[in-house]
């Protein structure tokens, strides 16, 4: 039972994004993905969501093929937290979140629906901001209304592309926070592309670093993020370390 | 309750329509009186007590008129809050898809070159409409369907469309720029119980079409396509088919009513300021309000300089610049 990328490859107007990728992410992990830019951390979240057809390789969710999944069925095993951006037409905060339930629509009676949203509106704290345009929140808010929409979703597996990248620090925390105690409360599996190589160490289960459309290695923090590995991947030499168990990675110079 | 408050703005918009429906249908060089309009609506065999000229001006000249009007005003405002929803881009209308000027080019093609018939004219402006969305769809397909190349293949073949029909002009003797002219201008002027059975019959045929698609309308407009594809909706699929419903309904209306511009873009925005973003209810409200617009212009330009009749295509901007201009500043100072 895992979403499981193989020798997954990907070429967009002439160019190579993904270049045989093979990954597995299991129900109950946080596994964070780290890299450079245009490395492909969106490129291979979008593959495995289906938004994109790779060229070549294959993505299971929990054993079944994609390419064979009807798109409702998919929105049902794997929810996605786009990177926020651009304007939603006066929808409110409480329409984001109902979207969540657009797969489940035709299973569900309108009563049920509300129910649910209701509850999950709850859960963030979103309550007071149900009625309010989308647009007119905070950075930190629209972040947990887009968690909020994926969780409503209600998929096994959760894709976010780089959650914390609009945020203020105690944001950034907040948000990372919510998406550890989600995986560990309901066992969904989360990957998460984001830049903050320190928050990633803190809260993932596992790293997956790439460059280049290519995983230059996966695992604990401790063994993927090592200082050569940021020379080599990053150009950047780095100290890395922890204070009172908190991982740090400190860039130094560059190369 | 937000609901209740929704279902009363749906609701009392309906009613006004009516109301103002009636009111339209009395207004004109010949007054006749509400209670008689309705007598005559209810029970068309008593006439309503009204004689042979009266009968004739109100069915065959005002019923045709207003009802075109409401069909109109409605289509133009579905089609406009479907292809704003489905682009993500509010300052999208079936206008910026160069539609209207494609048709507007047919019929003046057709002008000069067959004269001014009614049923030619039609013809010439439908097929070119649906030549034009089919070039926009088609390049935007090459380009990989996105909306902003949506929106800029639109906006270029306006200006293409444009500029052929005033070369048109250019070549055109005086009598036909007159029709010309005046068919560039939109107007109910004149409307036949023809048009508004085709019209009425596209708008009935495809506003279910877009109405079914609300739920991924609003997942369109909350993070275009990616977000709608996982979400669970075939992203392709949906906006082909919102794309057609909303061409055939403009070019519908403006194959009979000329070149309407406007109503299709502000319309969605009174919606979305009066009832949210939700499309199952901003559908239905905003067609109810580009109805009423467009009825409120057009009774107001044949009213206030009577006898001389302003076209409603005329009216429409000046009612509705000032209050897009107003909507705009007010959203800038919202998100400021």
């Amino acid at each position: 039972m895992t979403l499981t990328a193989r020798f997954l490859r990907l070429q967009r107007g002439g160019r190579t994004l993904l270049d045989g990728i093979d990954l597995a992410l299991a129900p109950g992990e946080l596994l964070c993905l780290l890299g450079p830019n245009g490395a492909g951390k969106s490129s291979l979240i979008r593959c495995l969501d289906g938004i994109w057809k790779p060229g070549g390789g294959t993505v299971e969710v929990d054993g079944h093929p994609l390419s064979r999944l009807p798109r409702e069925a998919l929105a049902r095993a794997i929810a996605y937290v786009p990177q926020q951006g651009g304007e939603t037409l006066g929808l409110s905060v409480a329409e984001m979140v109902t979207l969540g339930r657009a797969a489940h629509r035709h299973r569900e009676s309108a009563a049920e629906r509300r129910a649910i949203v209701r509850s999950v509106l709850a859960r963030f704290s979103l309550e007071p901001f149900a009625l309010r345009p989308f647009d007119a929140l905070s950075g930190g808010e629209r972040q947990r209304v887009l968690i909020a929409r994926a969780v409503a979703q209600d998929a096994r597996y959760m894709l976010l592309d780089e959650p914390t990248s609009a945020l203020d620090l105690r944001h950034q925390i907040d948000a990372l926070r919510q998406v550890r105690e989600l995986v560990d409360a309901s066992g969904i599996g989360a990957l998460m592309a984001i830049h903050d190589l320190g928050a990633a160490a803190r809260f993932a289960d596992r790293i997956a670093l790439m460059s280049e459309g290519r995983l230059v290695a996966v695992g604990d923090w401790r063994a993927v993020l090592t200082p050569d590995r940021l020379r080599e991947v990053f150009g950047v030499a780095a100290h890395v370390g922890e204070v009172e168990g908190i991982p740090y990675i400190l860039p130094a110079e560059v190369r | 309750m937000k609901v209740g408050r929704q279902a009363w703005l749906i609701g009392g918009t309906a009613l006004l329509l009516i109301v103002l429906a009636l009111f339209t249908t009395m207004q004109g060089v010949t007054r006749i009186g509400m209670g008689e309009v309705l007598r005559a609506l209810v029970a068309p065999s008593s006439r309503g007590g009204l004689g042979e000229q009266d009968i004739a001006i109100l069915t065959g000249l005002r019923l045709p008129r207003t009802l075109l009007a409401i069909i109109a005003g409605a289509a133009l405002a579905s089609a406009g809050v479907a292809m704003q929803g489905i682009t993500r881009n509010p300052l999208v209308s079936p206008y910026t898809l160069g539609i209207s000027p494609a048709a507007s080019f047919g019929a003046s093609i057709a002008i000069l070159t067959l004269g001014d018939h009614g049923a030619v004219l039609v013809g010439a402006a439908f097929l070119s409409a649906l030549l034009c969305a089919a070039i926009v769809l088609g390049l935007a397909t090459l380009r990989g369907i996105s909306g902003t190349v949506l929106v800029l293949a639109g906006v270029g073949l306006s200006y293409l469309f444009g500029a052929l029909t005033a070369t048109l002009q250019f070549v055109a003797t005086e009598q036909q720029l007159a029709v010309i002219i005046h068919w560039a201008f939109g107007s109910v002027n004149g409307a036949s119980w023809n048009a508004v059975l085709v019209a009425g019959s596209v708008l009935l045929a495809t506003f279910p079409l877009l109405w079914g698609q609300a739920w991924a309308l609003n997942a369109f407009a909350a993070g275009g396509d990616e977000v709608a594809a996982s979400l669970g909706f075939r992203v392709m699929r949906v906006r082909v088919m919102v794309t057609l419903a909303s061409v055939l309904m403009t070019a519908a209306i403006v194959s009979f009513a000329g070149v309407i511009g406007f109503v299709g873009l502000i319309a969605p925005h009174v919606g979305r300021l009066l009832i949210g973003g939700d499309h199952r209810l901003l559908l239905p409200f905003s067609a109810l309000a580009g109805a009423l617009l467009l009825l409120l212009a057009d009774l107001a330009g044949r009213t206030l300089f009577a006898p001389v009749t302003v076209p409603v295509g005329i009216v429409v901007a000046y009612l509705g610049v000032p209050l897009f201009l107003h909507l705009l500043l007010g959203r800038r100072r919202r998100t400021a």
